[in-house]
């Protein structure tokens, strides 16, 4: 063998390693599926290509659980994973399909909302792959995803999107980002098929409120908080004062930009009788000035760099030592909506949607998040479904 | 899969072909010759439908 050959040989041996080693994770990331036990309040589970022929077959097709209650009332829809880096909506979610108990009314829930970007990752930023949440039985593992959907399922990107039915131009990579697709069509690219799909869900159940669950960096002014057009603007507005004067914490309101076009509190509103909100809880992994993205900073969110930023009064919400861990995190995005369903139901008694059995913000903060999720292994099969 | 998509695997395909040719012919500059395989990671990892 040649000199040359020699080399040539090694460099291949070498990129081999290295692609085998990185696909093999990638390929496993993108098939890992997630348990969720479906509690005693499911009445029913969906898929949302039911709603939308286009998603069949494709990765972005997802489960939607219906929560029914014995009296009839109002329904609600609660949209979680919009952007899977932000994974505070999808525990949030599975929380509420393993517990909640529905008195009056439907809740549906759609814990993977952007399935297929929950089963990609942001290299370049080097993301964690996984991450795990302590139970009583074990840990519970998460994919951590991205904020669009896999170019897998969606390629190429154009130059500029240009938003349907609006026509205005956004970045590219919003063609694939589930909070700029609203309110979508049944023959376009495949993420505005799904929020399409979800357009059709709340055009044919008549779901009187919608939830959109977001996290938000701290250096970004729409964080901790909720944001609502104008028909919402009351029941946010009481719902912020409530959980404040009653929880403790603090989740300021937003109006919801007019000229800002494909956003879920915009569309969803514009373009249906449904009222909608989108909830933003701070965290702390998406900001840009911290150190590396891990598993820690993901689920504690500490970080040296954000707090000397904070002594300079540079973030837009209170930050300390103790950093914002993913129970505060996922115990307002319980909270927000219940206060949401209960201050909606006071205003509309003949649409109530009366929730239980989901723990509040304080216990979910005292008992963790893992104190409410099932085991897989001791449930009756026929209650599990994968995410 | 829609036609645009089939194009850019197809292009994918040419790249990684052309790679390929180049890392094969190049006989003196280890440099160029780990760059080429570089650029072909992710070529082929969207061809095989891994990222």
């Amino acid at each position: 063998m040649s000199r040359e050959w020699k080399i040539k040989s090694i460099l291949i041996l070498v990129f081999l390693v290295v692609m085998i080693n990185a696909g093999v994770q990638l390929y496993n990331h993108r098939h890992y599926m997630e348990p969720i036990v479906a509690g005693p309040g499911v009445t029913k589970v969906a898929k949302l290509s039911d709603y939308c022929e286009g998603l069949k077959g494709t990765a972005a097709d997802t489960n939607v659980f219906f929560l029914e209650g014995k009296e009839e009332g109002g329904k609600a829809l609660l949209i979680c994973s919009t952007h899977s880096n932000e994974p505070a909506a999808a525990l949030t979610a599975f929380i509420f399909v393993e517990n909640a108990i529905i008195d009056k009314g439907t809740l549906i829930v759609i814990p993977r909302f952007n399935n297929s970007g929950s089963r990609t990752t942001r290299a370049g930023d080097g993301y964690p792959l996984y991450f795990e949440i302590p139970t009583q039985w074990g840990n519970k593992k998460f994919r951590m995803g991205n904020r669009g959907a896999s170019p897998l399922d969606q390629w190429p990107d154009p130059d500029v999107y240009v938003h349907y039915p609006e026509k205005q131009l956004l970045s590219y990579l919003d063609i694939r980002n589930t909070n700029r697709t609203w309110p979508g069509r049944a023959d376009g690219p495949l993420m505005e098929k799904v929020t399409y799909a979800a357009m059709q869900i709340m055009r044919e159940e008549k779901v009187d409120i919608a939830i959109d669950l977001h996290g938000a960096e701290t250096m970004f002014p729409v964080t901790n908080c909720i944001v609502a057009p104008d028909k919402s603007m009351k029941i946010a507005t009481m719902a912020s004062l409530t959980v404040k004067a009653k929880e403790g914490f603090e989740n300021h309101v937003e109006p919801s930009p007019r000229n800002f076009h494909g956003l879920s509190h915009r569309e969803i509103g514009d373009y249906s009788d449904t009222m909608p909100f989108l909830m933003e809880a701070p965290e702390p992994f998406l900001d840009q000035p911290t150190g590396p993205k891990t598993v820690d900073l993901l689920l504690e969110g500490k970080d040296p760099f954000l707090l000397s930023l904070s002594k300079k009064k540079m973030l837009f919400v209170p930050y300390d030592e103790s950093g914002w861990p993913m129970e505060k995190r996922v115990g307002q995005h319980c909270s927000v909506p219940l206060e949401v369903f209960r201050q909606f139901s006071k205003r509309n008694p003949d649409r109530a949607i009366e929730v239980k059995n989901v723990p509040h913000y304080a216990e979910v903060v005292e008992n963790g998040i893992g104190y409410y999720y099932h085991d897989p292994a001791k449930a009756d099969k026929s209650q599990i479904y994968y995410e | 899969m829609n036609l645009i998509m089939l194009l850019y695997y197809a292009i994918s395909i040419y790249l990684i072909g052309m790679l390929i040719w180049n890392f094969s012919i190049e006989k003196k500059s280890i440099n160029d010759m780990f760059l080429y395989l570089i650029v072909i990671v992710p070529f082929v990892l969207r061809v095989l439908r891994i990222n």
